[in-house]
């Protein structure tokens, strides 16, 4: 049962961004909420679902999106993948390692997204697409990454409660 | 080692069916049962986007400082129900001046018919530009209508689900609305960009653009009708070497306050795709 948390969690991180962190720009960049809050849950202990949760908010977030879909999911499994990995290397400073996470995802998912949309025929100029997107979009996500941090690990250790005795 | 294995199947089960049965609600198919659903999700965005809207706006609406002061001094006595109350005030006489104009624009233009939409968010990539409208299928409103507001031309709806759409701005990098100037009965095609800047091309060397010259839509290819007004040109770049002229175009509506929209749901666009080689 604990993994019907996932579905409200995801369906309130893709209104939130859609409603208010898109319209909280940087330069022409925003923050991507929905990556930064996975970022959070695949970096926290015995929460084995993250894969699940980065399928479930790509498509979500897809379904909002005029990009499509199958971007969203493989950049967030990425990014799930990218924090499994750094929380056996920094499990030290989870801190660090959600820092890490965050910048390296935020320019994995834009440079996915800027790849298929040049396929797709959009000419968008790589000067503006980093000046102007990727890295103020990289600064927000780094400034949402504490709070959502705190939240998710919150939420973690309600829905999985540690078995070890303290 | 088994019990691993049937938790991932159980999650990926559970996952598939309620993301299955949330896919076909968004889409309708549920009809009356998923109306419920639909609604609070999108009556839940629309909640968030309207307080959201209304902070904004009373964060960043010039006002007079004095009497903000004066009147904070005052609102400093007050309980918070009674500011939750002023906002909430404040964001309907907004919504009523909007309103009021979009009325007045719909009753100057009788051939278009209008269905009003409230803007409840925006792209969730910030290398697109679009909005999503509290307005869908079960609205009447199709794929390829027209959507403006008082001021002028905003874009054209892009995708439909059941209570919601959205709507590809011609902001939008991958936008191309075609257009004409007013003023010198000059052609061209004005192409949006990642920046929200839109540039006017393919405008003949020989045309004789002015500063301030009006761009309106021309209609042509069938995907606007024509003479809406788009917005006004700032800049000209004519060089001996390029085979056409570019302009830079100041569009009329402000892209980031959007609140209220009109679609024009009586218009047809024609899909011309198939006649292209």
């Amino acid at each position: 049962m604990r993994n019907l948390i996932a579905f409200p969690v995801i369906v309130l991180a893709v209104i939130l961004q859609s409603a208010v962190v898109s319209r909280l720009t940087l330069l022409s960049g925003f923050g991507d909420l929905p990556m930064v809050m996975l970022a959070a849950w695949a970096l926290q202990d015995n929460v084995d679902s993250a894969w699940h949760w980065a399928v479930a908010t790509g498509i979500l977030v897809g379904f909002v999106s005029g990009i499509p879909w199958a971007v969203y999911a493989l950049g967030y499994v990425l990014v799930v993948a990218m924090a499994k990995v750094l929380r056996m290397r920094v499990w030290q400073a989870p801190l660090l390692a959600m820092f890490s996470v965050t910048f390296l995802g935020t320019v994995l998912v834009s440079v996915l997204s800027l790849a298929v949309l040049r396929v797709f025929g959009v000419a968008i100029p790589l000067q503006d697409a980093f000046g102007l997107l990727i890295l103020p979009g990289v600064l927000l996500n780094l400034l949402l990454a504490i709070p959502v941090y705190a939240v998710m690990r919150d939420l973690a250790h309600w829905a999985y409660p540690s078995l070890e005795v303290e | 080692m088994r019990n691993q294995l049937s938790r991932t199947i159980q999650t990926t089960i559970i996952f598939l069916v309620v993301g299955g049965v949330m896919a076909l609600a968004l889409g309708g198919y549920f009809s009356s049962a998923s109306n419920l659903f639909t609604d609070s999700l999108v009556n839940l965005q629309f909640w968030f986007s309207s307080r959201f809207v209304a902070l904004q706006d009373f964060f960043t609406a010039p006002r007079d400082i004095t009497s903000l002061r004066q009147q904070n001094a005052e609102l400093q006595a007050e309980v918070a129900e009674l500011q939750a109350q002023v906002i909430q005030l404040q964001q309907q006489v907004g919504e009523t001046q909007i309103l009021a104009a979009l009325v007045d624009f719909s009753r100057a233009r009788p051939e278009n018919t209008y269905k009003a939409a409230a803007v409840i968010g925006r792209d969730p990539s910030p290398f697109l530009h679009y909005i999503i409208i509290n307005r869908g299928s079960n609205d009447g409103i199709l794929r390829g209508m027209p959507v403006v507001t008082n001021q002028g031309l905003v874009g054209r709806v892009d995708a439909v689900i059941a209570d919601a759409a959205r709507v590809q701005l011609i902001t939008d990098p991958a936008s191309m609305v075609n257009v004409r100037l007013q003023n010198a009965e000059e052609e061209g095609a004005l192409v949006g960009s990642v920046t929200g800047d839109v540039v006017l091309q393919m405008i003949p060397q020989d045309a004789t653009i002015e500063i301030g010259d009006l761009v309106l839509t021309s209609g042509l290819g069938g995907g606007y009708p024509p003479d809406l007004i788009v917005g006004q040109v700032v800049n000209v770049r004519t060089r001996d070497f390029d085979l056409f002229q570019q302009a830079t175009v100041q569009p009329v509506v402000d892209f980031n306050r959007l609140q209220i929209v009109l679609v024009i749901v009586n218009f047809k666009p024609v899909d011309i795709s198939p006649l292209i080689p």
